[in-house]
């Protein structure tokens, strides 16, 4: 019996290897993009990519999440043929060429339950801080406010930083979340916390019925009508980076993804389309 | 005389006490299993149906299914045990058949494997991303993943096997070798198939835990939700799909419900099987006896 | 008990010689593993073991990769809490559990019990994740605010052990000699005076031993805790504040580290494998006191 599995074993091996040895050159012939990066680019990237599959055969877009640190890394070292960056480039990013796909906005979001309908730009940077730690103080009901940050590297925390001129040291976090859902998640959660994510993934559950909601920053509602038309502050672009100038598939699928034919996958996501704005 | 029926009756109390304190420690296990139990099943009874296991993810997996998810953990769980299992039942056999278990090397081996099982999940992932990704220059694929898991599964194979091989009666060794049978055959023909029972519980015990891993698969087999078209393509596991689809998709709760009740019910079928498989062995071990 | 229509008494020395070095491969390469993983942690954390010295994990202000700043102690007092806590719970329950599969049970609840405890270890560790962000953070928040926290972890963790240290203890109560429960029997010993007076003395060993391997994995888990815990870097003053895990600091910032910061996660790596380690140096005179 040993010696019947070991055969066994030895086909199944030999099919397996040969599998992987036999799509190799099939996979040198069709064409394989890698795109790593941005959590918030991530899902639109996929989507973007399984719509230009089908219409070219061959090609495979291949997309890891990470962050937008990891985005601008893979793209330089080429572990990847396209980073995801969701804010523009740095002055010692230069290197790289950014590709805008889309615009975004940074909303803060309370829980809909939540009487405070706005907050200055001073008491969200106190109420980062721990400089004020009970809604009463800012005319709400009187609860411990449940601050959420964001985790180190991501873009979402570098821009809401840069806009209230904060350092990440100075915050004082009681949840420390990834990515924008788990943040979404913990403010549905829990009625006392603030939390800042991107706009189209809080538009997205807020328009499924999650109870969220988005805080108007300087007076100017966090609506992706108000991304689209310009007028919101803290608005970002979605870029996708690479290291040189795009040639053959990375530029087909860059042009594809600032095209027309994915305006309605932008959309879906809650993105403002490049050329729109 | 009513001294000893006090301590008795004392004793009685206690007794009576620790029952009670033990029964309800076991209720209250059994009460969290069934809390875990409904809550998955309420939550993912309706999103699943037979579209849900062959579909593939649409919508960043809020819609769809898991048909290329299942397909990639299948890929994976096959490359890990291609490798460790013969690499696994090879060390064990050396371990109880050739080497003294006081000797130099099998001591050391034996230190090195009880070591390698202590070494937590997360840690094999960032060896992983390290040696096979990075360093082997395999990237982000079901390969390295499949590759990360064998090294994690290797002490349970290594345990089982050399355990079900030591508790095989010394007779059979002295009966081999008095029939003038070389160690070779008397190891392939007669002891092994003897230790199946055990190999069989180790080889499934190595699936469970496979299934279910996740921190070591996060930086090896990476995120790739789609149709692994080799091994050199990353592919998405269904206890990564469930951790994605939970932290990092807004709107994936009911999607991440019927995903973790079709693992579930993957390891509770690998479970049933093991035991069947164990039973009937050791049944028909009895008859031919 | 024969297997093959081969021919099986063929000696021939020259494959029992052949056979016994691919074996010996075998267990080499099995054996370096340990080495190699223990290797490349050490290479990958080099980097931010030569920037950054050592002393700076332990008393830069606070763990600020962005801002170079390192500190890993409050990672290290989250993983010892949670871990800590999760063992207190888990040890008592898991030992009832075994008390009450080996002797209060009847068989067949006995076996319906074993059979839940299995099917507890088998749960995957990210579905104990999700059950506990879903159910169990929710719930703690209307407690206390904000919810995830050291409690959330320390049940999640509790849920996840008690299996290793039910099962382990039943093993150990299982493998002592019947003789002795019989004679306490003949004497007239209560149950609890005999579970109390003879059975657990006897199995004391294999339970610290099953207790500590439950704590090896408590301080190793990873996704479960990552989900529930808040992973606010800093050291807890109640059991309802957030705090971060060395593993679940590993998970959350990986995938967005680069040079320091990468090295520095390594680092977190190390520390961890050399906890456990340490654990299970503990460990292993008890598992061969047993066996003598």
């Amino acid at each position: 019996m040993k010696i019947i599995s070991a055969i066994h074993y030895m086909i199944f091996t030999a099919v397996l290897l040969s599998g992987s040895g036999w799509s190799q050159p099939v996979n040198a012939a069709s064409q394989k993009l890698v795109l790593t990066g941005a959590s918030t680019i991530a899902p639109l990237a996929t989507e973007i990519g399984r719509r230009f599959e089908s219409q070219h055969s061959g090609t495979r877009i291949d997309v890891q999440t990470g962050g937008s640190a990891r985005g601008i890394n893979d793209a330089r070292n080429g572990t990847a043929d396209i980073g995801m960056v969701s804010r523009p480039l740095k002055p010692q990013e230069q290197d790289l060429q950014a590709h805008t796909i889309a615009w975004d906005g940074v909303g803060i979001i309370l829980h809909a339950s939540n009487p405070v309908a706005a907050l200055s730009r001073q008491q969200i940077a106190d109420i980062y801080t721990g400089k004020i730690d009970n809604w009463k103080t800012v005319g709400g009901r009187d609860a411990p406010i449940a601050v959420v940050n964001k985790a180190e590297g991501r873009s979402t925390l570098e821009l809401f930083l840069a806009y209230f001129q904060l350092k990440n040291s100075d915050i004082r976090p009681h949840v420390i979340i990834g990515d924008n859902a788990q943040g979404i998640k913990t403010v549905v959660g829990n009625p006392n916390a603030v939390g800042y994510v991107s706009i189209g993934a809080a538009e997205y559950e807020a328009g499924h019925g999650v109870p969220i909601k988005l805080l108007p920053l300087d007076g100017i509602a966090a609506t992706v009508a108000n991304v689209r038309n310009g007028t919101f502050p803290l608005s970002r672009p979605l870029n996708l980076v690479t290291r040189a100038p795009p040639e053959g598939l990375s530029r087909e699928f860059i042009d594809f993804t600032r095209s027309k034919q994915v305006y309605d996958l932008v959309e879906a996501q809650y993105f403002v389309p490049v050329s729109v704005r | 005389m009513p001294e000893t029926v006090s301590v008795k009756s004392a004793g009685v109390h206690r007794d009576r006490f620790a029952q009670l304190t033990v029964c309800i420690a076991a209720f209250l296990v059994c009460a969290a299993f069934v809390w875990i139990l409904s809550d998955l099943v309420r939550g993912g009874m309706a999103h699943l149906s037979w579209n849900f296991l062959f579909d593939a993810p649409r919508d960043a997996g809020r819609a769809g299914g898991i048909g290329p998810i299942l397909v990639s953990t299948v890929l994976v769980l096959l490359v890990a045990l291609t490798v460790a299992l013969p690499l696994g039942w090879m060390t064990a056999a050396l371990l109880a058949e050739y080497v003294s278990a006081d000797g130099t090397f099998g001591s050391a081996a034996r230190y090195s494997l009880q070591m390698l099982a202590a070494v937590p999940s997360i840690v094999f992932g960032l060896f992983g991303n390290a040696f096979f990704s990075i360093y082997l220059g395999m990237g982000f694929s079901i390969l390295s993943g499949g590759l990360t898991l064998a090294c994690m599964l290797l002490p349970i194979l290594v345990s089982t096997g050399e355990a079900g091989l030591r508790a095989v009666p010394d007779a059979y060794r002295l009966s081999a070798a008095a029939l003038g049978m070389s160690r070779k055959a008397t190891l392939l023909h007669l002891l092994l198939p003897a230790a199946a029972p055990s190999l069989a519980a180790g080889l499934l015990l190595g699936i469970g835990r496979a299934i279910a891993e996740t921190a070591a698969l996060l930086f090896t087999s990476g995120y790739v939700d789609r149709m692994p078209g080799s091994l050199l393509d990353s592919g998405r596991t269904l206890a990564i799909h469930i951790f994605d689809l939970s932290m990092n998709v807004s709107g994936g709760d009911a999607s991440a419900h019927a995903s973790a009740l079709v693992l579930i019910t993957a390891l509770l079928l690998i479970n049933i099987a093991a035991i069947r498989l164990t039973a009937g062995w050791q049944r028909r071990k009895i008859v031919s006896e | 008990m024969i297997w093959s229509r081969h021919n099986i008494s063929s000696p021939s020395a020259s494959a029992d010689a052949r056979m016994l070095w691919l074996l010996r491969g075998a267990a080499g390469t099995a054996t370096a593993l340990v080495l190699l993983i223990f290797l490349f942690l050490l290479v990958e954390s080099w980097p931010a073991l030569r920037h950054i010295s050592i002393g700076r994990f332990l008393i830069d202000p606070s763990w600020n990769p962005g801002e170079s700043m390192y500190k890993l102690t409050p990672m290290l007092s989250g993983t010892l809490y949670a871990a800590g806590g999760a063992l207190l719970l888990a040890t008592p329950l898991g030992i009832a559990s075994a008390l009450f599969i080996a002797y209060y049970a009847s068989p067949r609840s006995a076996s319906i019990y074993t059979r839940v405890v299995e099917l507890l270890a088998g749960i995957p560790s990210v579905v104990y994740g999700f059950w506990g962000l879903t159910t169990l953070v929710p719930l703690i928040n209307q407690l206390h605010p904000p919810g995830a926290s050291l409690l959330a972890g320390i049940l999640v963790l509790t849920l996840m052990i008690l299996p290793t240290i039910a099962l382990t203890a039943h093993a150990a109560l299982f493998s002592v000699p019947p003789d002795y429960l019989r004679s306490a029997a003949a004497l007239g010993i209560s149950r609890w005076g005999m579970i109390r007076g003879v059975a657990l003395p006897a199995a004391k060993t294999g339970i610290a031993a099953g207790i500590i391997l439950a704590a090896g994995r408590a301080i190793g888990e990873t996704m479960a805790v990552l989900m529930v815990t808040g992973n606010v870097v800093q050291h807890a003053a109640s059991l309802f504040d957030p705090i971060r895990t060395l593993a679940a600091n590993i998970a959350l910032e990986m995938p967005y580290a680069t040079g320091d910061h990468r090295a520095a996660l390594f680092v977190s790596g190390l520390t961890l494998m050399l906890l456990v380690m340490m654990l299970w140096s503990l460990a292993a005179p008890l598992g061969r006191n047993r066996d003598a």
